[in-house]
Order: structure tokens, then C-alpha cells, then sequence
């Protein structure tokens, strides 16, 4: 069991908490997240939103009964946390790009900063919201330059020419349009993709991913796909 | 101490603890979390002839105190079985339960002379998959049925013959009945309770195959049910699941009659669930005095 810092709104709906201890993890992974005893049943996969020597930070849409137990815990009640797991995304350097949408945005926090941290050629950040901005002054300290869209398709402003790699996480028909977008540069895109899951460690596959390669555990495998693997136009 | 160990025919368990089919896996995962050898079995996800790649759509969906899957058996095939997580189950030391299903007779024999080479143990027999069109179930929910496929694979196996039942039936008895007479050795029940969700708002079935398996602690009083109804008319050993999350939900179970008991949505709830329910049932014998388990198997 490990004890809450802090579980505050961000808006409406979405919240931040964070918890104290030592953990690992890397940029795009991700943690079962319990904050009760037996029901519901499953834990909640979370990605690692931000990650320091003394605490994880987690970021969270108030959708569903577990995410209202978690939302409804104080400073210094005690959750459950386990992993990292799965697969985050690929350290490179060179001319990167984030792209996050939403909720989205959650993964691309703790990957803008380590990302910052490797002194790449090039960071810049794209954040889209349907209604209202939950975050993005966070992000700003991190990049070279900042575009934000609400209401609107983030991936607009978004010149695929100018980069090595685009990590993104959203919605899918947004990470859809960046794959296609980029399809005809050079720039590796990565996705984040998100499943319904239940062990979260690979074992029980209800959390599959079709790829061209055939089913992929989206806890194991992935989280974080290559943009092409996931997207494909089916013959 | 090992006081919680089981004798389940000619088969001696370390414990009555065994990680039931779909949950998890091939071992490899959990092995990777915690010591899988310190469980008295694993039975591995289901088996088909063929490579299967599942359900398309939702395969997941939470209930009150429990939870629907809709998998549909997505697995490498017997060949794959063999080729990629034959070995890895091969060096544990905790007994291999290997779960077979299939669509026709032949396949299910098929995949069953194929495992006969293996040094695993036991076959669980699934004639009760409910995801999956004619997935076995159509062999599980009739007696005659049931006695013509357990009859059929008899022939071609020398090891442990368990079956598997179907709760989507009449009289779990009688099937269990027939399946001793054909020739099992052992019974495990229940499967998945066949159930149904709906998105109100698009107004859609939840899943793409229309009816999901429920799982968890919302169907373990009918297990248990269950589990005594056939414990009363079998002779065979039984091993009991459904919904069983602490080491007492597995004693109330033996205490209905079954032998070994399988830990499936547990496994989601608690990673660790198989070795805490060990522990939890070898401390409620201490408690209570239980030198061996067989002292309260079907006292009810």
C-alpha cells in the first residue's frame, strides 16, 4: 500500500494524484492502479504521468465507479499501485514531436521530460482538448515550441516533414490521421494505445490489439505501438 | 509445512491450489511476478487444434462483483502449445493441467494424441466454452453429448482425463453423470455463467458476440451449488471454481465436496491471489485444527 500526497481537480472531471514512494518506470508505461479492497473487480491501468525520487503522479478522467473511489480518496489513505508495465516509448534523439489529445496527454508529460532531459535536436508539443485546456501549462517548460487546439483537430498545425520521430496518445481517430499525415515522411510515429484490461500483465488477452502482425497484448506488447503496425489499410 | 496438500485421484497436489484456465496464461507472466511452483496446478489457457485469434470488439466488461469476458479462445494452437510454452511449463514443479477445446470430435482428438507425447498429467477437457460458436459448449450442455465426446477421447488417453462443465444447463448433475460413465477421472466446474450487457445510450450490444461469460464472486454461490450437486452423485475427484477470492471461499468449496479448487478472476483482483489463498487456507487449518483437508471435503 502506498499513501496519497495529494488527489486535487484539475477540472470537472479530470484529477491528478500523487503518490509517495520510490518507483520506476519509463515514459509510456504504465501501473494497475486499486484504491479499494475487492469490487470492482479489476484495477485501473494508468500511465505514469510524472515520476520523481520520492512520489508518482498520475493523471485521471472521473468516468466509472473505480475512477469515483480514486477520485474520492485524501492525503494519506493508502491505494495500491503495482508495476511498470509494458512496453513505453522508444528513447531517440533528433527532431521529436508529442502529440497528446485529451486525456492523452497524460503518458506525454513524463515523456516530455525525459525527453527534455536527453537534450534532443528538437522538442515540440501538440495539445488538443475537445472543450477545455486540463494542462497544458505543465508542458511548457519542456518545449521548444508549444501548439495548443481546442475543439478543434490538433494534428492540423502538425508539418510531419519536420521531424525524426512523433510520439502520440489520444484518441484514436486522431492517432489515426497522424499516422496517414506522416505516412508520406520520414518521421517514425509511435501510439499509446488504449484498452480495456484486466491482469495487465499479459495473460488473459482481453485487452488485444490487432496489428499487422497479428493480436498484440496492449499491456505487454504495448502499451506503445509503431504508428504503422496499428493503422494499416486492410487489403 | 505442507499440511494442505491433497490427493486428487492417483495425482498428488502440493495444495488444492490451481490457477484456472484463461486467467493465466501459460505461467509465463505470473511466473515473472511471483514463484508459479509454489501452486498446486495451472491449467493452462484453452487449446484448440487450430490457431485461433478470438473475439473481435469488447472482450471485457465489469459487472457488479464480477466481470464478462468475451476472449473466444484466442490461442496459438496445439502446435504452437508445443513449440513455444510447452517448456517453460515443463520446468515447474507444480502440476500442468492442459485445457483442450475444439469445435468438432476430431479436432478435440487430434489435439489430445498430441498432448499424449507431453509429460503433463492432466487434460481438462472444455465442452463448456461459452464464447465461441459451437466452442465446445454445444458438447457440455446435453448428457448424451457429453457422454459421446468424453467416450471418444478415453480411447486415445492414458492420463488424466478432467472435464470441464458448463453452468448453462438443466441438470449439472446429470452431465457430470454421464461424463464418469464415459470414462473421466476427474469433473471441474463451472465455466463461465453465459450473460449479457447493453450500452443504453448507443443502444448496441456490449459484445460483438452478443453473450460474454461471467466471472467473479457474483457467481460463486451457484458454483458452489453446483459443486455439491455433483459432488453428491460422482464418485470421481472434483476441482470447484467460481468467484473463489480468499482461502475460506476455498474451504467452503471442499467443504461442498470438491477436492482442489481454481483461482481464475482472483488473479485480476490480487496478482499474488494463488500463493495469499494458499496461506489463507493452511492458516484456517491450523485455526481450526484440520490436520488434513480430507477431514472436511464433502462433509455438507
Amino acid at each position: 500500500m502506498s499513501k496519497i500526497l495529494y488527489n486535487k481537480s484539475l477540472t470537472e472531471t479530470v484529477r491528478e494524484i500523487a503518490v509517495e514512494g520510490s518507483f520506476k518506470g519509463r515514459m509510456g508505461q504504465f501501473y494497475m492502479v486499486r484504491a479499494w479492497d475487492e469490487y470492482p473487480v479489476l484495477s485501473r491501468p494508468l500511465s505514469i504521468h510524472d515520476l520523481e525520487d520520492d512520489r508518482i503522479v498520475f493523471l485521471y478522467r472521473v468516468c466509472g465507479e473505480g475512477t469515483r473511489i480514486l477520485a474520492g480518496k485524501k492525503p494519506g489513505d493508502e491505494i495500491n499501485i503495482d508495476g511498470p508495465f509494458g512496453k513505453g516509448f522508444p528513447m531517440e534523439t533528433g527532431r521529436i514531436a508529442l502529440v497528446g489529445g485529451g486525456l492523452g496527454t497524460a503518458p506525454l508529460m513524463f515523456a516530455a521530460k525525459t525527453i527534455r532531459k536527453s537534450s534532443p535536436e528538437r522538442l515540440d508539443i501538440y495539445l488538443g482538448y475537445s472543450d477545455e485546456d486540463i494542462n497544458s501549462n505543465r508542458f511548457s517548460v519542456y518545449a521548444d515550441s508549444m501548439q495548443i487546439d481546442i475543439g478543434g483537430f490538433v494534428t492540423e498545425s502538425l508539418d510531419p516533414s519536420k521531424y525524426d520521430l512523433i510520439l502520440a496518445c489520444g484518441p484514436e481517430p486522431m492517432m489515426e490521421a497522424l499516422v496517414k499525415k506522416a505516412r508520406p515522411y520520414g518521421a517514425k510515429v509511435f501510439v499509446s494505445m488504449e484498452k480495456r484490461m484486466a491482469c495487465g500483465i499479459g495473460a488473459c488477452l482481453v485487452c488485444t490489439c490487432k496489428t499487422k502482425n497479428g493480436n498484440k497484448k496492449t499491456c505487454k506488447d504495448g502499451p506503445v505501438f509503431a504508428g504503422e503496425d496499428v493503422f494499416f489499410d486492410e487489403l | 509445512m505442507n499440511c494442505s496438500q491433497v490427493d486428487f485421484g492417483n495425482l498428488r497436489f502440493k495444495n488444492p491450489v490451481v490457477m484456472a484456465s484463461g486467467t493465466f496464461g501459460f505461467g509465463k507472466e505470473y511466473g515473472e511476478c511471483y514463484d508459479v511452483s509454489k501452486l498446486g496446478g495451472i491449467s493452462t489457457k484453452g487449446i484448440t487444434l487450430e490457431k485461433r485469434d478470438g473475439n473481435k470488439g469488447i472482450r471485457v466488461w465489469e459487472t457488479p462483483s464480477g466481470m464478462m469476458n468475451s476472449v473466444g479462445l484466442e490461442n496459438p494452437g496445439i502446435e504452437g502449445f508445443l513449440t513455444d510454452e510447452a517448456s517453460y511449463l515443463e520446468k515447474l514443479d507444480t502440476r500442468i493441467l492442459v485445457n483442450v477445446s475444439g469445435s468438432k470430435i476430431e479436432d478435440y482428438v487430434e489435439s489430445v494424441r498430441l498432448i499424449e507425447a507431453t509429460p503433463f498429467e492432466i487434460i481438462e477437457l472444455n465442452i463448456s466454452c461459452p464464447n465461441v460458436k459451437s466452442g465446445g459448449m454445444a458438447f457440455g450442455t446435453d448428457a448424451d453429448s457429453a457422454y459421446g465426446i468424453v467416450k471418444e477421447i478415453r480411447k486415445h488417453t492414458k492420463k488424466m482425463l478432467m472435464v470441464k462443465l458448463s453452468p448453462n444447463v438443466g441438470d449439472i448433475a446429470e452431465i457430470a453423470s454421464s461424463c464418469v460413465e464415459a470414462g473421466a477421472d476427474a469433473i471441474s466446474l463451472i465455466n463461465t455463467i453465459q450473460a449479457m450487457a447493453v450500452d443504453v445510450k448507443r443502444r448496441k450490444i456490449i459484445f460483438d458476440n452478443t453473450y460474454a461469460g461471467l466471472s467473479g464472486p457474483a457467481i460463486r454461490p451457484i458454483a458452489l451449488r453446483m459443486v455439491h450437486q455433483v459432488a453428491r452423485v460422482v464418485d470421481v475427484p472434483i476441482m470447484g471454481m467460481g468467484g473463489i477470492v480468499t482461502g475460506e471461499d476455498a474451504i467452503s468449496f471442499i467443504m461442498a465436496g470438491a477436492s482442489c479448487v481454481q483461482i481464475g478472476t482472483a488473479n485480476f483482483m490480487d496478482l499474488r491471489a494463488g500463493t495469499r489463498i494458499i496461506e489463507e487456507i493452511e492458516s484456517f487449518m491450523e485455526r481450526e485444527n484440520i490436520k488434513n483437508l480430507s477431514e472436511i471435503r464433502g462433509i455438507l
